[in-house]
């Protein structure tokens, strides 16, 4: 059997991507290996470590659990779209060294993307609320206690005015 | 780990979805939020031939009151309708149900209608639609038919939808009442994992704090998620106090066939829901006298 395939128009970090991508590939495999955005990082490839988690229309998603062809139309934005205009890293990037909040960094980019997520909408979570937006991200290194401070330090850093995320 | 290879098609309404299915019969799948379907897949547990994509059917999307129930299309996110504020006060055990599903991520793609098909015997919206006595609202080409709860839940992971039909929307009854009252509680091993055994139950009572209706419901401990009616019927007319809740839920076990594995044994399942069942009886009691007294929750 051929290789059935499907030609899609994906938004991904503000730049439109038109192609013909077989129906089986993976969104993180589709960031990964066609447009070579390899800061997302794949782990279990069936929904439970976390680590490929991107920005999808706006909500953090899974993308070991969509396939390519789903996000024909949409908007993506990865962990390479986190840092600033200029490239530094954002406040919570740069709140995740201050802390130690990683190790190996496997599961570092499907921890930005959550903790980016839940600051939008919740700019100052309590340790609970962190634990709780990150209860869908697997790290075997930190012990989560580092992550949580980042989170927070992020948060104060922000409402300091020390910071422009 | 990677899925096998499949022909895909984007469905723009209902119409066309069931006539794909109609089309490509047993080999095709509805894809909704993926989040059980996509696994299974990546695991060569399922190789549809064919995969109709629903997620951009807007009629899927509705949510509204119809007089004594509330409608949801199968294809709304989980996200939305735990959010959705006027649905959790007209059926509040969605949302207190949707607290324990999975985590942010699997939330945001994960659908009703997609939880209620895969029909995990732990999963907490079956459970839900279970206790309540929902209805499922199955389209084929050309023709509709309503199942209630009791028929839908068959056995682990097979509901009564055949192969050519598309779940359109879910009819959950509204307790209109004053005085209502529900609860949700389960025990995982860690918050968002599928429950090892789960409860809820929703109670109703009169001024005087008699019960004059009520539902419990217990999953994980059966091959479907049960309706403990016996139990039920047994506390109306009752002041559901503590020791009239404990004697009730004594038979519980008769429900339940609960399987032993590596999280717990049949015996410890059966001991769980009897103490979770007593707990969400006595917290749906609890909640409906605070709604007498106006402290909605
Ligand atoms: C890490 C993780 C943790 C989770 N934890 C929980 C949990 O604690 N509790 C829980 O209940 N669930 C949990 N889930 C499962 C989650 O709730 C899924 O969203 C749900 O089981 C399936 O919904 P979906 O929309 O993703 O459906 P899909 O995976 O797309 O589909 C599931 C099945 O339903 C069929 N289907 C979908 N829509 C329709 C329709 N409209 N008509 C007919 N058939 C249809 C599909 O063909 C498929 O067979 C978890 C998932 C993950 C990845
Ligand atoms: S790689 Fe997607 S959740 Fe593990
Ligand atoms: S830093 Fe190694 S897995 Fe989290």
């Amino acid at each position: 059997m051929n290789e059935p395939k499907s030609s899609v128009c994906i938004t991904v970090n503000g730049v439109e991507h038109r192609c013909e991508v077989p129906t089986r590939l993976s969104l993180v495999d589709f960031l990964r290996e066609t447009l070579r955005l390899t800061g997302t990082h794949v782990g279990c490839e069936h929904g439970i470590c976390g680590a490929c988690s991107v920005i999808l229309d706006g909500d953090p998603v899974r993308s070991c659990l969509m396939f390519a062809v789903q996000a024909d139309g949409h908007s993506i934005t990865t962990v390479e779209g986190l840092a600033n205009a200029d490239g530094s890293m954002s406040v919570l990037q740069d709140s995740f060294c201050e802390t130690h909040g990683l190790q190996c960094g496997y599961c570092t980019p499907g921890m930005l993307v959550a903790t980016h997520s839940l600051l939008k909408t919740n700019p100052n979570p309590s340790a609970g609320e962190i634990r709780d937006a990150i209860s869908g991200n697997l790290c075997r290194c930190t012990g989560y206690q580092q992550i949580v401070d980042a989170v927070q330090l992020a948060a104060r850093r922000v409402a300091a005015g020390n910071g422009n995320r | 780990m990677k899925a096998a290879i499949f022909e895909y098609a984007r469905a723009e309404s209902i119409a066309q979805a069931c006539s794909l299915l109609a089309e490509h019969g047993a080999d095709a799948k509805l894809l909704a939020g993926g989040q059980s379907l996509v696994p299974m897949m990546a695991m060569r547990l399922a190789r549809p031939a064919w995969l109709i994509n629903v997620n951009e059917i807007a009629e899927l999307k509705s949510s509204r009151r119809d007089g004594a129930v509330w409608v949801t299309g199968a294809g709304l996110r989980q996200v939305d309708v735990e959010r959705d504020g006027e649905l959790a006060r007209a059926v509040p055990l969605i949302r207190q149900g949707l607290y324990w599903v999975g985590h942010i991520q699997t939330k945001n793609r994960g659908t009703v209608g997609g939880s209620l098909v895969h029909a995990d015997p732990s999963a907490e919206l079956p459970l839900v639609a279970q206790a309540l006595g929902a209805s499922f609202v199955l389209r084929r080409n050309g023709s509709e038919r309503t199942v209630a709860a009791a028929d839908f839940f068959q056995a682990p992971m097979v509901t009564a939808t055949e192969p050519d039909e598309c779940l359109a929307e879910v009819r959950w009854p509204v307790w209109q009442g004053e005085r209502v009252g529900s609860a949700f509680d389960e025990l995982s091993i860690r918050h968002g994992d599928y429950a090892i055994v789960a409860a809820c139950a929703q109670v109703e009572v009169d001024s005087a704090g008699r019960c004059v209706r009520a539902v419990l419901g217990i999953g994980g401990a059966a091959s479907v998620p049960v309706s403990a009616e016996a139990i039920a019927r047994s506390l109306h007319g009752t002041q559901l106090d503590d020791t009239t809740i404990e004697a009730a839920v004594e038979s519980i076990g008769q429900y339940l066939d609960p399987g032993s594995d590596v999280h717990a044994t049949a015996e410890y399942r059966v001991h769980l829901a009897r103490v979770l069942a007593a707990r969400v009886l006595r917290r749906a009691r609890d909640h409906a006298a605070g709604m007498a007294r106006g402290t909605r929750a």
